[in-house]
């Protein structure tokens, strides 16, 4: 049956509030960007203007990239956010494996007892999580966030993979069975690589959280050689926050990577999200 | 395809040859998990229910509580977070959750071009960092730069701008609509899935029958795409509660101006941890972080027992 075409003017209607909306949602980010390449009297003069030849300037990014220690706290982000990722992916695929393949008592539970941790925030429970990590000798190593970060993201991931491994066909791995396949081999050689887009899902919806994170990195590890660069920001923006110049090159400096993740991981990310992933 | 019976006799066979793979399969995951989440949370627990006297620790009871709900020096920020946060989670409720369903009803208007490009720009702040999101909103809103009273002249309604974040009656309402332009994307995003998923056989019936536009949407998708939005508001409920990072972004440790945007998340901070004058207390930080367990845990108890049973899932 063909749909009645819709008026014009609704279609219109339409665009435009989704354009006012998009204007919303985009516009902070586009003035920070802008104002950041802008000398000081211009940000005030004329905060809505772009940078021009005699306008622009790159004091603030010389002011963070002298004063603060950027370089040190993206490498930390990134060891802890990179590591953090594999740990969740290869435990929680593993655990997914076990739950969805193999019948054996307690499997219900065990799968109820890992979802737990999806609706109940980690972060309840940090009064004792820093007693065991000063008792364990972590605080202020990358090492505390990355355990904390780990257990954080595993729930969702086993309810994820766990669902979608049950979609892997049991002939396959039957067949691998007979040809003699450890059941590591299956797993690890048969059905990882089948389930690699569930991984990518998994590993968008778990990284944003934990590049994005302020409250553990300020409790298990503030010092400054392990500060993340979310921390690093808010501690640097905090400390210039009347040089605006600093204060929006800082934002921008920190805008910049997300937004470039994003770009290329956008599909992935909103594909997971729509095709049900979280549910 | 194997039939059932071979494969439960596979499956029975597993477990007689096969249990050790399931353990080493199990356990690195269960182990972490276990050790940094399950065992601090319980521990968390027992912690509210000790107190030190003398450097050692001794078994209160809910003398803790006692202390947070009805002691003078306690109870009036304790309860002014609780409020606090109530109302942060109603404006979400109220706005996020309609502006979400609004745009996703907008994007799945059928042959809709650039689509994918209002998605992927109206999702954008989702991904932002608390930092970022809440210091770029400072900057905009404050009466230093004049970019929120330029834009507010713009639209002919400068002489409503004030120093929104710093005054204490909008402080709070400030801060939960910066939150609500930074999560919009979730339910926007839940809902247009939701929306996406109704078959076009029902749509074309309803349209067949004279439902059109508006009465389409509230008699035949609002029904249809209730139970995303139940999983949103659990999902709200559950963030909010134990939301800190916007509000210590935005407004400092303290919560200001004068605790007008304390919630939860910021007392059991400057509890816990200490700020300024005030001692990091562990007692009373393990008190606080009980409750929040407590709200949210009785939050979603309400969400799986009362009213995900009664949705009616509709089955295509």
């Amino acid at each position: 049956m063909a749909k009645p075409t819709a008026s014009p003017v609704r279609t219109g209607l339409v665009h435009l509030a989704l354009i006012i909306y998009t204007l919303i949602a985009l516009f902070p980010v586009f003035l920070t960007v802008i104002n950041s390449f802008k000398d000081r009297s211009s940000i005030f003069r004329d905060p809505l203007g772009l940078p021009t030849p005699s306008t622009f300037s790159l004091i603030g990014y010389q002011t963070v990239l002298g004063q603060g220690d950027f370089v040190l706290y993206f490498q930390n982000s990134f060891i802890v956010t990179g590591v953090s990722i594999f740990f969740v992916l290869l435990f929680g695929a593993m655990a997914a494996f076990a739950l969805s393949e193999y019948r054996f008592r307690g499997n219900t539970l065990m799968g109820l007892y890992l979802a737990l941790g999806i609706m109940i925030p980690i972060r309840l429970g940090t009064v004792a999580i820093l007693q065991g990590m000063v008792a364990a000798g972590l605080v202020n190593t990358l090492t505390a966030l990355i355990l904390v970060y780990t257990a954080q993201g595993l729930p969702l991931a086993v309810f994820i993979l766990t669902e979608f491994m049950q979609t892997v066909s049991d002939d396959l791995k039957n067949a691998g069975r007979i040809d003699g396949l450890s059941e590591y081999s299956i797993f690890f050689r048969l059905v990882l690589p089948l389930v690699r887009p569930a991984m990518a899902t998994v590993a968008v919806f778990t990284m944003i959280p934990i590049w994005n994170d302020l409250w553990f990195p300020l409790i298990l590890a503030p010092s400054d050689a392990t500060k993340t660069v979310t921390l690093g920001s808010q501690v640097f923006i905090g400390q210039f926050v009347t040089n605006w110049n600093a204060v929006l090159a800082a934002l921008t400096l920190a805008i910049v990577p997300v937004l470039v993740l994003y770009l290329i991981f956008s599909r992935q990310l909103i594909r997971g999200i729509t095709s049900g992933a979280v549910k | 395809m194997s039939t059932v019976a071979e494969v439960s006799i596979d499956r029975a066979e597993d477990r007689h040859r096969r249990r050790w793979h399931i353990l080493v399969f199990l356990a690195p995951a269960l182990l972490v998990y276990t050790a940094v989440m399950i065992l601090p949370l319980i521990e968390t627990l027992r912690l509210s229910l000790f107190n030190v006297k003398d450097n050692q620790s001794i078994f209160v009871g809910f003398a803790n509580f006692q202390v947070l709900f009805g002691d003078p020096r306690w109870a009036a920020s304790f309860w002014n977070a609780l409020r606090n946060n109530f109302v942060f989670f109603l404006i979400h409720m109220l706005v996020q959750n309609p502006i979400g369903v609004a745009l996703a009803a907008l994007l799945s208007v059928p042959k809709l071009r650039f689509g994918a490009f209002y998605r992927t720009a109206m999702f954008l702040p989702t991904l932002l960092s608390f930092v970022i999101v809440g210091f770029i909103w400072k900057l905009i809103l404050s009466p230093i730069w004049g970019v929120s009273p330029f834009l507010l002249d713009l639209v002919g309604l400068k002489s409503l701008f004030s120093p929104w974040l710093g005054k204490p009656g909008s402080a709070l309402i400030a801060v939960s609509l910066i939150s609500v332009w930074q999560y919009v994307g979730i339910p926007m995003m839940l809902i247009y899935a939701a929306m996406l998923n109704i078959p076009e056989e029902v749509l074309e019936a309803a349209e067949c029958d004279g439902v059109t536009g508006w009465s389409q949407f509230w008699k035949i998708k609002l029904p249809l795409i209730l139970p995303s939005i139940g999983i949103i508001s659990i999902l709200t409920f559950v963030g909010n509660f134990n939301a800190f990072d916007l509000v210590y972004t935005v407004q400092g440790a303290l919560a200001g101006p004068d605790g007008a945007t304390d919630i939860l998340g910021t007392l059991l901070y400057r509890t816990f941890f200490g700020f300024q004058l005030q001692i990091g207390d562990k007692s009373m930080g393990a008190t606080i972080a009980t409750v929040m367990f407590l709200i949210i845990l009785s939050g979603v108890c309400l969400y799986l027992f009362a009213i995900q049973r009664r949705m009616r899932r509709y089955q295509f």
